[in-house]
């Protein structure tokens, strides 16, 4: 990162590459002779009055206006005058931005970020549009309003972030390492994830993800996952599968917990179904027991690896030590429980099979005999009762 | 008028204001009673949320009582007060039939074992019901009555013994197989269904819901019954008592205004929490 002082140089290199005349006809003080005036407007209603000290404290505050307004030659100037060609500066940026999906200059001036024109400052000062914890409410211009949606197709995500393990480790917590927008989208040269060269395109999201968790990402690479995306087979889950993109929650909150099963279950279709079927799922699903067993909390969340791996927890070596974890006195016998027996399977789990087919058969049986039983029996009842009362001449309630 | 409003109303409590009221259950078999359905209330309420832990209803009953951490904490206090009755009970049977040798335990027409009469009047019973036979006179405990009792007392030790062996898994699983860890949890569930279904339509509609009923029997909970009822249910048992000269030993007091109106609001309470709960359990296992 560049100095002030170094800054500044620069700038005064830029200012005379940019000095189309050995000397500007015109000073600052000339051009804000008439531009100081606060209420100052052009033909449609603009305001181009400048603010001399927030001009000169700002990172183009040692520039002549002459460097920018390049069109401009002498005094008194055209109504109409040419837009301020950043790029003229700015090359790299420009050059980032042309092929991005802002590269429409005219919907996205530099000053939709940068803000006002006359008072940028460097990233690093808090007064910047683009200071790390002022970027989300930069983007959240356009990026959180529904009119984003309806025009780009594009999900209002600035509530879904500042809500988020990031948002709030920005908003509330202050940090500048937090992620933000740019963490993960990038700056001028941002793409579409459906572009592969995207960072945030799926193949590529790990390695995103794993500039700030780089501890993370390594251990997802050694995962059945991992690898399967690695090899092109992009079914595989990627960081923000499981942990959503923008409304990334802390995995030990409830509420992640709680969703969390859901989200395996969407590719393991079976094993969520006989998960469901036993009491670690019955009693996740009421809330309140967060504690319970979630996929992760067996198969391992970021290097998840097949049961015959030795290093998997649910490898049959492993489980008295993974089942131990909440179950204490858990013995080789416990871990012969299967937590994804499925009891209409005859094949896989015999006993099972017929333990719920004989309660299955007891419980219709006792039913309907008892209901066929008692539904005669009202009958039967009800009209010895009616006779009885014609009998006796009363009516028939 | 008032006093003469009265009257009426208290003849219009059993329907037969004058007459004979006998002795049918002690105040101890009335109080088990009432420890078993409440219990039972408080068993199937906590532990249908758990058996339908997807449908919309229990999971907005267990966010509505503090999540899965209270319902579990009083689906296992239901089942300790529950254990505690049970084991009162056998003890109580072992105290009278084998300690004591009283008569009418394990056998006879005062026992709660079936007999071959209890068969004979299944069939009977249905042949009455088809208008192809007489009805049956009955004894002490019809056979349905003992039907319950033994679905009741077998449901218990299925359902307690599945229960205990998952609230201790680790521990049980020192002398059971692996998979019976699994098995016990089908089982529980199953049982524990099958008993909610059977007591909550079966047992209400047999019991209490009938005609000869309707709309509720009060004599497990005053623990009398009319002298005309006595006779038109368990004819049998009324004829052998009057033969034996024991049925001046049963006359019991005609039970107060109090007592039965108390009664009905806890009668008419059980019988309402157990159908909603029948509703709530048939919408979902049809859900499913």
């Amino acid at each position: 990162m560049m100095t002030d002082s170094g800054m500044r140089l620069a700038l005064l290199a830029c200012a005379l590459l940019v000095g189309t005349a050995p000397a500007l006809a015109q000073t600052n003080s000339d051009c804000l002779t008439c531009h100081a005036d606060a209420g100052m407007q052009n033909a449609s209603g603009h305001s181009i009055s400048v603010d001399e000290h927030k001009f000169g404290s700002s990172i183009h505050g040692v520039l002549q206006c002459g460097n920018c307004h390049a069109d401009i030659k002498g005094y008194p100037h055209p109504d109409k005058i040419a837009p301020v060609k950043c790029a003229t500066c700015h090359t790299e940026e420009a050059q980032g931005l042309a092929g991005s999906v802002h590269s429409n200059a005219a919907e996205h001036p530099c000053t939709s970020c940068h803000g006002d024109a006359h008072s940028i400052y460097p990233k690093t000062d808090p007064k910047s549009a683009v200071y790390p914890l002022n970027i989300p409410k930069t983007c959240s211009a356009c990026h959180g309003s529904e009119g984003m949606a309806k025009q780009h197709g594009l999900a209002s995500v600035y509530p879904l972030y500042i809500d988020s393990i990031h948002g709030f480790a920005l908003s509330k917590e202050g940090l500048l390492v937090a992620a933000n927008c740019m963490s993960c989208h990038g700056s001028h040269h941002i793409l579409s994830r459906k572009d592969p060269l995207s960072q945030t395109n799926k193949a590529n999201v790990p390695k995103t993800c794993g500039n700030c968790h780089a501890g993370i990402t390594a251990d997802y690479e050694l995962g059945v996952h991992g690898k399967a995306i690695a090899a092109g087979k992009m079914d595989a889950p990627v960081c923000s599968d499981c942990h959503t993109a923008h409304a990334i929650l802390q995995p030990t909150e409830a509420e992640f917990r709680t969703q969390s099963t859901p989200i395996c279950g969407s590719c393991h279709k079976e094993k969520f179904s006989t998960y469901r079927d036993t009491f670690h799922s019955q009693l996740g699903a009421l809330g309140g027991y967060v504690e319970t067993a979630r996929c992760w909390d067996c198969h391992g969340a970021h290097d998840v690896l097949p049961a015959s791996d030795p290093r998997s927890p649910v490898n049959q070596a492993n489980l008295v030590k993974t089942c131990g974890r909440c179950h204490a006195g858990a013995n080789a016998s416990f871990v012969q429980y299967q937590p994804h027996a499925n009891a209409r399977n005859r094949k896989l789990n015999p006993a099972l099979y017929f333990i719920r087919l004989f309660m299955n058969l007891l419980l219709a049986s006792t039913l309907t005999f008892f209901v066929i039983h008692t539904v005669l029996w009202l009958i039967r009842s009800r009209y010895d009762q009616i006779k009885r009362k014609k009998a006796e001449g009363g009516n028939n309630a | 008028m008032p006093d003469l409003d009265r009257v009426v109303d208290v003849k219009n409590v059993q329907g037969h204001a004058e007459g004979r009221f006998f002795q049918r259950f002690t105040r101890a078999q009335r109080y088990m009673h009432a420890v078993l359905f409440t219990t039972f209330l408080g068993l199937a309420g906590t532990g249908l949320p758990l058996r339908f832990s997807q449908s919309y209803w229990a999971r907005k009953f267990a966010s509505g009582v503090g999540g899965f951490g209270a319902i579990l904490f009083f689906h296992k206090l239901c089942a300790l007060v529950l254990t505690v009755a049970f084991l009162i009970h056998v003890k109580d049977i072992i105290q009278r039939g084998i300690v004591n040798r009283e008569k009418g335990i394990f056998w006879g027409s005062t026992s709660m074992v079936g007999n071959w009469k209890d068969v004979k009047d299944l069939f009977g019973h249905l042949r009455w019901m088809l208008g192809l036979g007489p009805k049956p006179q009955f004894e002490r405990y019809a056979y349905w009555e003992k039907f319950d009792y033994w679905a009741v007392f077998w449901g218990m030790i299925v359902i307690g013994f599945s229960g205990y062996a998952m609230w201790f898994a680790p521990f049980f699983a020192h002398f059971l197989p692996g998979w019976a860890l699994n098995a016990v949890l089908v089982i529980h569930s199953e049982e524990g269904l099958l008993a909610i279904l059977f007591i909550f339509s079966i047992h209400f509609v047999n019991t209490h819901l009938r005609p000869d009923s309707f709309p509720m029997d009060m004599v497990i909970f005053t623990g009398v019954e009319s002298e005309e009822e006595f006779k038109h249910k368990r004819p049998l048992e009324y004829a052998r008592m009057a033969s034996e000269g024991k049925l001046e030993s049963r006359i019991g007091e005609k039970p107060q205004t109090w007592q039965v109106n108390f009664s009905r609001v806890i009668g008419f309470t059980a019988i309402s929490i157990g159908l909603i709960l029948l509703v709530l359990t048939l919408s979902a296992y049809f859900g499913e």
